[in-house]
C-alpha cells in the first residue's frame, strides 16, 4: 500500500510533507497493540519492529494503542506481528477503514474554526465586560465597533459548517438543529451591527461567537465518533474471487467470475477460495468450510462432493463443476442478507435526531409568537426585533448540540481504554436498550485446543514427533498441546491427504488421522503398531473471560442464547459450563438470522456477539452487536464494538457503560431544558440583556460537559 | 482613556500570536499522540534527544 492510497488527501499536501512521509518508508502498515501502556512497551514495540529487514521506521501512537510501521521493501504484516510477540507485545493488523485515515482534513479544518472562534470569542468577551462594567456613550460605540471587526470576519469564517448544513436542509423544505442555529447566529450579529452605527445599548456579538464556538466544540467531538463507520457489505464483496481457472476442452484459462456459465470445470488450486457452488468431478482434497459454518474442522471433499462458494480448498487441487454462479452462490446471498439487515438496522433515530425534530420548529415558532406579540403590544419593530433574537439566542441548543457528543465520546473512551472500539454513532444507545444476548461459539466463546491427558507418555511423544512439522490446523493444535513431551525419533514420515500422517517408530509403523482411516470411530486417533488406536480429544477451550462475561452480564440482568454451527454435543457441553440455559446447534447463516429475528419479534432487542462470516448476517441484523478483533473482516465491518483483547473481560462493563452513557444523555437534555425553562420567560418578558444571554449560554454548556465528564468515573 | 489605542491592539495581538501559535502546532501533528508524547519524555533512548555535551 502506497501513501497515496492510504491518503487520498496527500495529494494536497505541501511537498515538505510528501518528503517527510517517504523518509519514512515507501508504504505503510498499520498495527493495533492493545495491550501497550506505558514507555517500556513504545521502546520495546519500535525497537523490535526497526530490527525487521526492510522497515524504516515504526512511529507508536500511544493514545490510538497503534503503531506505523514505514516500510522500504515489502515486508508483510505476518513477519512483524510475529515478531511483536516474541517480544512480548499482542498485535493484529488493522484495516485502514475501521479507525479512517490518519491526517483527516475535515476534522483539522474544525479544529482551525474552534481555535479561530476561540480566539474572538476571548478577546470579545473583554470589550464585552467593560461595556457590562458601565461604558457609555462614545466608549461603548467604540468598543462595540471593535466586538463588530473582531466577531463578524469570525463568524463568517467558523460558522461555516453550520450555514452549510442549514442551507442543505433548508434546500429540501426540511429543518434540522442547524437550522436555528445558524438564524440565531446570524441574527444576533445582524441585529448588533444595526445598533451598533445606531448608538444602541444591546450588542450580541460575544454571544453570536460563543454560541459558535461552543457548538463547533460539540460538532468536533460528534465528527470524531461517527468518523470510524464502515460498510460491511463492501468487505464481503472482497472476499470474491475475481479471476477463474476455466477448463475448456482439456486448456485452461483464466476468465472472469462474470464470464462463467452453469456446467462450466473450473479448476481451484490448494489455498484458492472456491468461487461458486459447485459439485467436485475429479481430485481429492480436505475443505474450510469455517467461514460459511463455523465449524473449524476441515473437511473431506472428492469426487460428488457438493462445495459451496466462499469455502478454502486447502490441501490438494479440485475440479468443480458449476451448479451455480454470479448472484445466485451462497456467498452472494449472504451479502445481499447483510445488506437487507443493515437496512433494516439504520432505521434508528438517535436520540438527538429526535430531539431535534422537535426542538427546532419549537424554537422558531417562540421567536415568531414573541415577535408578533411584541409588535400587537408595543408596534416598536426595533424592540421586538431585539427580544426576537434574545429569545432565539437564549433557546438556541448549545447545551442541546454539547449534550450527546460529549457523553459519546467520553463514553467511547472509556471503553477503548479498556480495549473497546466503538465504531458505530448510535451504538451506545442501543446497547444501553439491549436486554437478550445471542453468542457465537466457536471463534467467540471458545477457541480449539487438543486434551491431551488420555494418552500415555510414548503416544504423547510420538504424536508430536508425527504433527510438530504439519500445517494441518488440527496437527498444530495437536502439537500446540503437547509442548510439554519430548517429540520421539521418526523416519519416512508420510502425509496422507484426507486420512493422516504415518512414519516408522522403532520398526513399528505409527499412524494418527482420522478414526475412519484407522478402523476406530468418529473423531481423530493415533496407533501404534497394532495396538488399538487411542482417542485424541479435541475439544474447544473457553476463551480468557468467558465465565465472567457470562456471570457479569447475567447479573446485569441480560438474557443469555447460545447459538453454534457446531454439533449438539460440544454446544450443550459449552452452555452447561457457561450457565446458559438456551442453546441451539447445528445452526447455517440463515437459521442464526431467523432465531434473532424471532427474539426480536417477541420484542426482545438482541446484542449479537460473533466473529465468523456465517454470523455477519446475524450481527447485522441484531439490535447492536459485538465482534471480537480475530473476526473475519466482514463481521467487524458489520458489528457495532469491536473488541481488541483477546480476553473476553473488557466486555463485562459494556451494557453497564452503555447505560450510565444514556441516563447522562438523558440528564443533560434536563439541563438544558431546566436553564430554558428559567432563562426563556426573562427573555420573552424583555429583560434579557447580552449578559444574561451569556451567563445562561455559558454555563448551561459547562455544566453538560462537567456531567458528561462524570462517565469516566464508576459506573 | 487614550491608553486603549495601545492595549487593545497589543491584546489582539497577543491573542493573535497565541492562535497562530496553535495553529502552527495542529498542523505539526503535534496533538495526534498526547498520551504517548507524555511518556517519551521520560525515556532515556528517545531518538529525538539533543546530542549530550
Amino acid at each position: 500500500m502506497s501513501d497515496a492510497a492510504i491518503c487520498p488527501a496527500c495529494t494536497t499536501l505541501p511537498e515538505g510533507t510528501l518528503e517527510k512521509a517517504a523518509s519514512n518508508g515507501t508504504a505503510e502498515i498499520v498495527l493495533s497493540l492493545p495491550g501497550i501502556h506505558c514507555v517500556g512497551c513504545i521502546n520495546g514495540v519500535e525497537k523490535a519492529l526497526r530490527a525487521v529487514d526492510g522497515v524504516a521506521n515504526a512511529r507508536v501512537n500511544l493514545s490510538m494503542k497503534r503503531v506505523t510501521v514505514g516500510t522500504d521493501q515489502p515486508v508483510s504484516p505476518e513477519v512483524l506481528i510475529d515478531r511483536l510477540e516474541m517480544a512480548g507485545f499482542e498485535a493484529r493488523v488493522l484495516d485502514s477503514s475501521l479507525l479512517g485515515n490518519q491526517s483527516d482534513a475535515y476534522g483539522r479544518a474544525l479544529m482551525t474554526r474552534i481555535a479561530v472562534s476561540g480566539f474572538a470569542m476571548m478577546n470579545v468577551m473583554l470589550l464585552s465586560v467593560a461595556v457590562w462594567s458601565g461604558a457609555i456613550g462614545a466608549t461603548q460605540n467604540l468598543f462595540h465597533l471593535i466586538s463588530a471587526s473582531i466577531a463578524l470576519p469570525a463568524i463568517i469564517y467558523a460558522a461555516q459548517p453550520f450555514f452549510q448544513n442549514a442551507w442543505r436542509a433548508l434546500s429540501v423544505r426540511k429543518l434540522n438543529m442547524d437550522v436555528p442555529i445558524s438564524l440565531a447566529i446570524l441574527l444576533a450579529a445582524g441585529m448588533s451591527l444595526f445598533e451598533t452605527f445606531n448608538d444602541g445599548d444591546q450588542a450580541y456579538f460575544d454571544a453570536a461567537i460563543s454560541l459558535t464556538f461552543f457548538l463547533l466544540i460539540g460538532r468536533y467531538l460528534d465528527y470524531r465518533s461517527r468518523k470510524a463507520a464502515a460498510s460491511a457489505a463492501a468487505q464481503l464483496s472482497a472476499l470474491e474471487v475475481p479471476r477463474v481457472m476455466r477448463l475448456q476442452d482439456g486448456a485452461k484459462q483464466m476468465v472472469d467470475f462474470a464470464e462463467l456459465a452453469t456446467g462450466d470445470l473450473i479448476q481451484v488450486l490448494p489455498g484458492g477460495r472456491i468461487p461458486v457452488d459447485g459439485t467436485v468431478v475429479a481430485g481429492r482434497s480436505q475443505i474450510d468450510r469455517s467461514l460459511l459454518t463455523g465449524e473449524s474442522r476441515l473437511q473431506e471433499a472428492e469426487k460428488g462432493a457438493d462445495v459451496t462458494a466462499g469455502e478454502v480448498n486447502m490441501t490438494g487441487p479440485l475440479t468443480v463443476r458449476a451448479a451455480t454462479v454470479g448472484a445466485a452462490t451462497t456467498l452472494r446471498k449472504m451479502v445481499s442478507m447483510v445488506d437487507q439487515a443493515e437496512a433494516v438496522r439504520n432505521r434508528y433515530t438517535a436520540i438527538a435526531d429526535r430531539a431535534a425534530a422537535i426542538y427546532a420548529p419549537a424554537v422558531h415558532l417562540l421567536a415568531l409568537s414573541a415577535f408578533l406579540g411584541w409588535i400587537i403590544f408595543t408596534g416598536d419593530v426595533r424592540l421586538s426585533l431585539n427580544i426576537a433574537v434574545a429569545v432565539l439566542i437564549i433557546t438556541c441548543p448549545c447545551a442541546l448540540g454539547l449534550a450527546v457528543p460529549a457523553v459519546s465520546t467520553t463514553a467511547a473512551g472509556r471503553l477503548f481504554r479498556a480495549g473497546l472500539l466503538v465504531k458505530d454513532g448510535t451504538a451506545l444507545e442501543r446497547l444501553a436498550e439491549v436486554d437478550t444476548v445471542v453468542f457465537d461459539k466457536t471463534g467467540t466463546l471458545t477457541m480449539p485446543a487438543a486434551a491431551r491427558d488420555a494418552l500415555d507418555a510414548e503416544a504423547r511423544s510420538v504424536a508430536l514427533a508425527l504433527t510438530q512439522n504439519a500445517t494441518h490446523p488440527v496437527s498444530q493444535a495437536i502439537a500446540a498441546s503437547l509442548d510439554n513431551a519430548r517429540p520421539a525419533k521418526l523416519t519416512d514420515q508420510q502425509e496422507h491427504a484426507g486420512k493422516g500422517l504415518s512414519a516408522l517408530y522403532q520398526g513399528r509403523e505409527v499412524r494418527l488421522g482420522s478414526g475412519a482411516w484407522l478402523g476406530a470411530g468418529k473423531g481423530t486417533y493415533i496407533q501404534i503398531g497394532d495396538d488399538p488406536a487411542q482417542k485424541i480429544g479435541l475439544r474447544s477451550q473457553l476463551r480468557d473471560g468467558a465465565v465472567e462475561l457470562v456471570r457479569g452480564w447475567q447479573d446485569a440482568g441480560l438474557d443469555m442464547h447460545l447459538v453454534s454451527g457446531d454439533d449438539a454435543d460440544e454446544t450443550s457441553r459449552i452452555a452447561d459450563a457457561l450457565g446458559i440455559a438456551n442453546w441451539r446447534a447445528d445452526t447455517k447463516p440463515a437459521d442464526k438470522i431467523a432465531y434473532i429475528a424471532e427474539l426480536a419479534g417477541n420484542g426482545a432487542r438482541v446484542l449479537m456477539v460473533g466473529d465468523g462470516l456465517n454470523d455477519t448476517g446475524a450481527l447485522a441484523a441484531a439490535y447492536a452487536s459485538v465482534s471480537p478483533a480475530t473476526a473475519a473482516d466482514a463481521s467487524r465491518a458489520a458489528s457495532d464494538i469491536v473488541l481488541l483483547n483477546d480476553s473476553l473481560a473488557p466486555l463485562i462493563e459494556l451494557p453497564l457503560v452503555a447505560r450510565a452513557a444514556r441516563a447522562r444523555i438523558k440528564e443533560n437534555f434536563a439541563i438544558s431544558t431546566i436553564y430554558n425553562i428559567i432563562a426563556v420567560p426573562i427573555a420573552l418578558a424583555g429583560f434579557a440583556t447580552p449578559l444574561i444571554a451569556a451567563i445562561a449560554m455559558s454555563t448551561s454548556s459547562l455544566t453538560v460537559l462537567l456531567n458528561a465528564l462524570r462517565m469516566k468515573g464508576k459506573v | 482613556m487614550n491608553v486603549l489605542v495601545v492595549l487593545i491592539p497589543a491584546s489582539l495581538l497577543l491573542g493573535g500570536l497565541g492562535l497562530a501559535a496553535f495553529l502552527w502546532s495542529l498542523r505539526n501533528d503535534q496533538y495526534d499522540d498526547l498520551e504517548g508524547d507524555a511518556w517519551r519524555i521520560l525515556s532515556e533512548s528517545d531518538d529525538d534527544a539533543p546530542p549530550s555535551p
